[in-house]
């Protein structure tokens, strides 16, 4: 199926085949939010200022973030962010020594409880840090982790 | 067939979700080890999670998560049988899709 979808795309066409009738039902949504300025910055305050309108979370204990205090593959590295402020609408995860620092960020709608949980690549010794958006407003909170062997390649 | 596990569960009013994606996710900065040559930024930029077709979680990634990523996401309202489904697209165009109810 994703050679299907592949060819689709090629042709320019989305209107074929089970996987691009799925596309071109929600285009919106599929196409909409990816932010180039905010992944490609190499700056964390730039990062965060493209991608929350602010480059300066304040930091709070509400922010939780799970990881190990030691990692020994880079490559692949738990995390989980929880917090208990309430109306928090979007959770960001950054690993602060990698070139790219901003790994990923999690637009929560009505239903989603303030939690996510995934693997990021770190590739060094370096602080992970979890920026939660509520309203205006941005927390963070930090966990260092140690990496034996960085995760990132190059 | 789709290379998303996905797994929905009920745990008292909230709905745990777990997923599984095969994807390279690679960032564009790692090098062949035999030719010396940078491996192309291939990876999910964007992941959408939706329940009964309302979205609950809309994740945007960069090359830094981790290969064959996962994601967990919990949300309140979900009831046993209901679709959750997860969509992604990455930086080449593809996109995959899958369904499960949630058990």
């Amino acid at each position: 199926m994703i050679d299907d979808t592949r060819r689709t795309l090629l042709k320019g066409s989305l209107a074929v085949g089970p996987v691009g009738a799925a596309l071109a039902l929600a285009p919106g949504l599929l196409l909409a939010d990816w932010n180039q300025a905010a992944f490609a910055s190499q700056d964390l305050g730039s990062a965060l200022k493209a991608l929350l309108g602010s480059g300066a979370p304040e930091t709070n204990d509400e922010v939780r973030i799970k990881a190990p205090d030691l990692a020994e593959n880079g490559a692949v590295v738990p995390v989980t962010v929880e917090t208990s402020l309430e109306n928090v609408t979007t959770i960001a995860i950054v690993a602060a020594g990698n070139e790219r620092p901003l790994v990923a960020s999690f637009v929560l709608g009505p239903a989603a409880l303030p939690y996510v949980s995934t693997r990021v690549k770190m590739a060094k010794t370096a602080d992970l840090i979890a920026v939660v958006k509520q309203d205006e407003r941005l927390f963070s909170n930090t966990k260092t982790v140690k990496v034996t062997i960085g995760g990132c390649g190059g | 067939m789709s290379d998303i596990k996905v797994r929905a569960k009920l745990e008292g009013t909230e709905t745990v979700v777990k997923c599984l994606i095969s994807h390279p996710m690679e960032n564009g900065l790692r090098k062949d080890a035999k030719t010396g040559e940078l491996v192309p930024a291939h990876f999910i930029e964007e992941v959408v999670c939706k329940w009964k077709g309302e979205v609950v979680l809309t994740a945007s990634w960069s090359g830094g998560v981790s290969k064959n990523p996962y994601l967990s996401f919990k949300f309140l309202g979900g009831a046993v049988g209901d679709p959750v489904e997860i969509t992604w697209k990455d930086n080449l165009g593809q996109s995959q899709s899958e369904t499960a109810p949630i058990s």
